[in-house]
């Protein structure tokens, strides 16, 4: 078996074991990247001679028989909207195509303090806005289980790598799903934290009271390894929550018995494509059959989810992305005539389509006249499905729902409608929306043999029982096990 | 409520945004199709809901201040699009 397709625990055991050297692991992954990457087009930049002198470092560390971390030598990708000193952090748009951030992220920060090597930055949409990376100003990633098809997003490149084996585990950002749903559609584990629970200190804004860091890995083994590092309170976010430390790896026990699933029947509707539909009945039946209690809850406010987030985190965008002027760092237009003409035209030739029609219908919702009937309505339709949740979480350990309605769709599927594209994120905004923890799992293919993948949900800072009910249904199933084409299929 | 022309004017020009006639025509059309959307929740009772700003119970957060190492001039200079005698150059802003 090459090593480039193990797990992160598996290849982080062999390192610290001494079976291979960390330098061995970067050139199998790179020469993976070298391979595939050119049918894949999921990173950005690569950081291959920072990536080997780290692994000379760890090396030299390990020979001395010293501590190298939990992720001792064991190479990861960063979305490109996490800052890492020294290395380009685009954003994937125009705007930032320049910008090297002089200082890393706390989640970069802990991971490298764990050992881990960074291989490069992962491609994106634009700011993190959109469901398929295609508003990416530098390149198109694919699926890599169908070359014709997008790998979701925002995170695609993320997801993408850890499926195409470019890379041991990737970190994402999940705003209203951009962890999750590319994810479902690549067949990884993609991990979206409880709101606080992890430093947002270094993330370039997008939503700020929706944003959130977590991993894309092969397994949910490998999910609990990576949040134990990222996980923790940072006094350079002030949402950062302040709690006692968890080994999430302790919650890896096969075994729901005792744990009662909701299943939200009002909230899986019509829309959904019959074969994830499916696949979500026969989770359900897995985890009946592993000894779960199913349970039927009710999400009658969930339906509402979508208009809500649209409203607040274009609102919130709009404002976050006002930063952008052309001043400071960024992209400046060549001429202008004044000031004013500065800002205009270097925001509007930085910033990509998708960009701009979020800033705008952000600046909508909070514009006199409108601020009331939108964005404050928003805000209380909000508490109410924070509430919706509190209320059937008193009846359940951890909800299950599909990840997306459907697979991965084709390139420019949804260029015609933009609310299309939106609404491929009803299953995802709700726990944005109300800040709880979501992950998604392997869960099954459609006829074509295109990834689904099955979510669950649970309370705010309950990682412990979400992992554990989703490690058991990954344990009873075999999706996980199944590599991509990496083919133009169909 | 729907978006109309003179609204994405009106909200191109407080973005720092300028459009095309073509991309005006298209924004508007986006825009109402996702404002007519986002308007069911106009038929949800709110009454006496407070607003939810983010979830978690957290206000003010403060800290002592102190002075602490900051970062370096010149790299912060860096990333300027434009820069002079160790400032950020910008156009003449008061005549």
């Amino acid at each position: 078996m090459d090593l480039y397709s193990l797990t992160l625990t598996d290849i982080a055991k062999k390192i610290k074991n001494k079976e291979v050297s960390i330098k061995e692991v970067l050139d199998s992954v790179y020469s993976r990247i070298e391979e595939v990457e050119p049918k894949v087009d999921a990173y950005i930049t690569l950081t291959q001679e920072r990536a080997y002198q780290k692994a000379e470092e760890l090396q030299k560390k390990l020979d001395n028989n010293e501590d190298i971390g939990v992720l001792g030598g064991v190479p990861i990708a960063i979305k490109d909207n996490i800052c890492t000193n020294g290395v380009k952090t685009t954003c994937a748009s125009r705007m930032l195509e320049n910008f090297t951030p002089i200082y890393n992220a706390t989640v970069v920060k802990k991971l490298e303090e764990a050992g881990a090597i960074i291989l490069g930055k992962t491609n994106m949409d634009e700011f993190a806005m959109g469901s398929s990376t295609e508003t990416s100003y530098m390149k198109k990633t694919k699926n890599p289980w169908d070359l014709t098809r997008v790998p979701g997003g925002s995170s695609g490149g993320s997801a993408a790598v850890v499926s195409a084996d470019m890379a041991y585990a990737s970190l994402g950002s999940d705003t209203g799903g951009s962890i999750r749903q590319p994810a479902s559609y690549c067949s990884v584990v993609g991990l979206k934290p409880t709101y606080g629970l992890i430093s947002r200190f270094g993330l370039i804004a997008f939503a700020s009271s929706l944003d959130q860091i977590g991993p894309f890995t092969k397994t949910v083994e490998d999910a609990a390894t990576m949040l134990n590092v990222i996980a923790g309170y940072d006094k350079m976010d002030t949402t950062s929550a302040n709690l006692e430390k968890v080994d999430y790896t302790k919650a890896l026990v096969n075994d729901v018995k005792d744990k009662v699933i909701g299943i939200p029947t009002d909230f899986i509707t019509d829309g959904i494509n019959p074969d994830v539909r499916k696949a979500y009945d026969e989770a359900i039946e897995t985890l009946k059959n592993a000894g779960a209690k199913i349970q039927e809850v009710n999400l009658e406010y969930a339906k509402y989810s979508l208009a809500t987030y649209y409203i607040i985190a274009t609102a919130e965008a709009s404002s976050n992305l006002g930063r952008y002027d052309g001043i400071r760092y960024g992209y400046r237009a060549k001429d202008f005539n004044d000031l004013d003409d500065l800002y205009v035209k270097s925001r509007t030739e930085g910033f990509g389509e998708e960009v701009k029609r979020r800033i705008m219908l952000g600046t909508y919702v909070l514009s006199s006249g409108y601020y009331d009937a939108y964005y404050k309505r928003a805000q209380q339709v909000r508490t109410l499905i924070v509430e919706n949740f509190k209320k059937a979480f008193e009846n359940c350990d951890v909800i299950m729902i599909p990840t997306a309605p459907n697979t991965s769709f084709k390139f420019g599927a949804h260029n015609a409608s933009p609310l299309e594209m939106y609404l491929e994120d009803i299953y995802t905004v709700p726990v944005n929306i109300a800040g709880l923890p979501g992950i998604s799992v392997p869960g099954g293919f459609d006829k074509e043999g295109l990834p689904i993948g099955i979510q669950f949900i649970s309370k705010a800072f309950d990682e412990k029982n979400l992992l554990q009910v989703a490690y058991t249904f990954e344990q009873n199933t075999t999706y996980h096990n199944e590599k991509p084409t990496m083919k133009e299929e169909k | 409520m729907s978006v109309s022309k003179e609204d994405v004017k009106h909200i191109a020009k407080l973005s720092k945004l300028s459009l095309t006639e073509e991309e005006l025509e298209k924004y508007t059309n986006n825009l109402s199709e996702i404002v007519n959307f986002a308007n069911e929740l106009s038929s949800i009772n709110v009454e006496n809901v407070k607003p939810t700003a983010h979830i978690l119970d957290i206000k003010n957060v403060f800290r002592k201040d102190e002075v602490e190492a900051s970062y370096n001039r010149e790299e912060i200079l860096k990333n300027a699009p434009s820069k002079d005698a160790g400032c950020i150059s910008v156009p003449k802003v008061v005549e």
